[in-house]
């Protein structure tokens, strides 16, 4: 752990697996009781678009994720509010879209882009610039900062949305937000978990954690332990066994999943006894 | 006690051109206990949720506390109680955020659950005797159980009417029985109710007004008995609600 230390590009991924693993699971607990926890894989191939027209044009490619994955977010609100039938296979398309869309502009892009492209796919421990940080740092903190002021609102609108109405609570802005904070987490997980695995730093450890729990407040907690722990350790484990830092979270928060499920057999039998 | 707390008038709602309801009147006043009966696909489900604002009505209007549906800004005075939550079973859900969640309001943004808040939850828990099952998951406790949660959580909310969709439905005597009492203790707080059922016979002293809506989209609503006045099916236990509706006239729409 100390020789990781020694390393500034380490102690950047490390803080950056520490943000995603803290929001993910915050936001993923919305996303698996609304029923809609491949959202987040679809936002992250939304993103990738983003990144690729990033290396295309030449800009930055953490913001033009960013303005590509949140446009998604809200075409995506759009499709679900305009059809309730053919949304499914709407939102197919868009994704679809997204990924063929993101390896076409990064393979028209000059210099190597489409190789790089592999690092957004899959996490990569030395990517994180110092500058990143910054940006990442304010895309977490505004994820908990709207989480802190319409949490219960989202809770509510997830629980049923038409009571959430009847409520006075406006169902489609907080929908649309959701998406937002979907794309957030998309964007910030894309450095270190990548795209195509960031939305299962989501919703894994959320799976994991209702094998247990009792309340929707205490499965986000224990869901954001087991997210914390899974990207922190599994960056670290990815810097000695040299693969890339995506999979070795994903497989952690897996093996989370899996502890947990052996565990809860025997708590829930003692539950029902007290019952 | 004699306000009127719903107001009905000339009511259509339509979907892709066909009337599902159509030029529907019905005055409901404060205290009543209606029960909203028709056969299947008559629209009673779509009558509560263009009173509470889920269906946009073609035609017509609803007034809430004397206020038209546009202008209704108290929504904390009208309570629903579906039969089920969907998100509660796809994610642990407590007894008691369940109730808590329907004091969830915009306006409550800024702060945490006030100390009233709480104990309005916890006297509707102990109302509904689950206040022992708080701490367990929504999903845990059976149908019945489930369904005395959600009017836990409609009196939370120390809401003035409460509309319930087929609160008897797929429950067995026993927790049919104890649903019955426990709206007649709600009956007595003086609360508006509205039930939307099939099977009056449980509920059937406690009603005070029934309303019919017939299968025909033509002839979209009859009332039996004149609205204000209470105790129309209140003591007739010779009315079977088949018949009631086998007989009722469609008085208004035609």
């Amino acid at each position: 752990m100390i020789a990781l230390l020694d390393f500034d590009f380490m102690r950047r991924a490390l803080v950056a697996a520490a943000l995603v693993g803290l929001i993910a699971p915050l936001i993923g607990v919305f996303l698996v009781q609304r029923r809609l926890a491949l959202l987040g894989d679809g936002m992250g191939h939304v993103a990738l678009m983003g990144v690729g027209l990033a290396f295309l044009l030449g800009t930055a490619p953490i913001p033009t994720a960013m303005v590509t994955a949140a446009l998604g977010a809200f075409l995506i609100e759009f499709i679900r509010n305009r059809s309730r039938t053919a949304g499914d296979v709407a939102l197919a398309l868009l994704f679809y879209g997204g990924i063929a869309g993101g390896v076409l502009f990064a393979s028209l892009a000059p210099g190597k882009a489409s190789s790089s492209l592999n690092s957004y796919l899959f996490g990569s421990l030395s990517t994180v610039a110092a500058g990143d940080l910054w940006a990442l740092g304010i895309l977490a903190i505004s994820v908990l900062v709207i989480l802190a002021i319409f949490g219960r609102e989202l809770f509510a609108v997830c629980l049923d949305p038409d009571i959430a109405q009847v409520q006075g609570i406006r169902v489609r802005a907080m929908s649309t937000l959701m998406a937002v904070l979907a794309a957030i987490v998309v964007v910030v997980g894309m450095r270190v978990v990548g795209l195509l695995l960031v939305s299962a730093i989501m919703i894994v450890p959320v799976a994991a954690a209702q094998q247990l729990t009792r309340s929707f407040r205490s499965t986000a907690v224990i869901a954001v332990i087991i997210g914390l722990i899974s990207s922190i350790a599994g960056l670290a484990g990815s810097f000695y066994i040299e693969v890339p830092p995506g999979p070795a979270i994903v497989i952690l928060a897996l093996g989370c999943f899996a502890v947990l499920a052996i565990v809860a057999v025997p708590i829930r039998r003692r539950r029902k006894e007290l019952a | 006690m004699n306000d009127t707390v719903i107001n009905i008038e000339r009511l259509c709602v339509e979907f892709d051109g066909e009337h599902v309801l159509e030029d529907v009147n019905i005055e409901i006043m404060a205290g009543e206990f209606v029960a909203l009966l028709g056969p299947n696909g008559s629209g009673k489900t779509t009558l509560i949720r263009a009173i509470l604002g889920l269906e946009q009505p073609d035609h017509g209007k609803i007034i809430l506390f004397g206020a038209t549906l546009k202008r209704f800004k108290d929504w904390h005075r009208i309570a629903l109680v579906p039969q089920r939550l969907p998100g509660a079973s796809s994610i642990p859900v407590s007894v008691w955020e369940t109730v808590m969640s329907g004091q969830i309001r915009p306006r409550s943004r800024w702060r945490l659950f006030s100390r009233s808040e709480k104990i309005s939850a916890t006297q509707a828990l102990k109302n509904v005797d689950l206040w022992d099952r708080r701490r367990d998951r929504l999903d845990a406790l059976s149908g019945g159980q489930q369904r005395r949660v959600l009017i836990a959580r409609a009196l939370a909310c120390q809401a003035d009417i409460i509309v319930m969709d087929e609160p008897t439905a797929g429950l067995d005597a026993a927790n049919v029985a104890a649903l019955t009492l426990l709206l007649a203790e709600i009956k007595e707080l003086g609360k508006t109710i509205i039930v939307v059922t099939h099977e009056l016979d449980d509920i059937e002293h406690l009603v005070t007004r029934a309303i019919v809506l017939g299968a025909s989209k033509h002839q979209s609503v009859g009332y039996d008995g004149p609205p204000p006045v209470p105790g129309v099916f209140a003591h007739d236990h010779h009315h079977h609600h088949d018949a009631i509706i086998d007989k009722a006239p469609p008085v208004v729409g035609m």
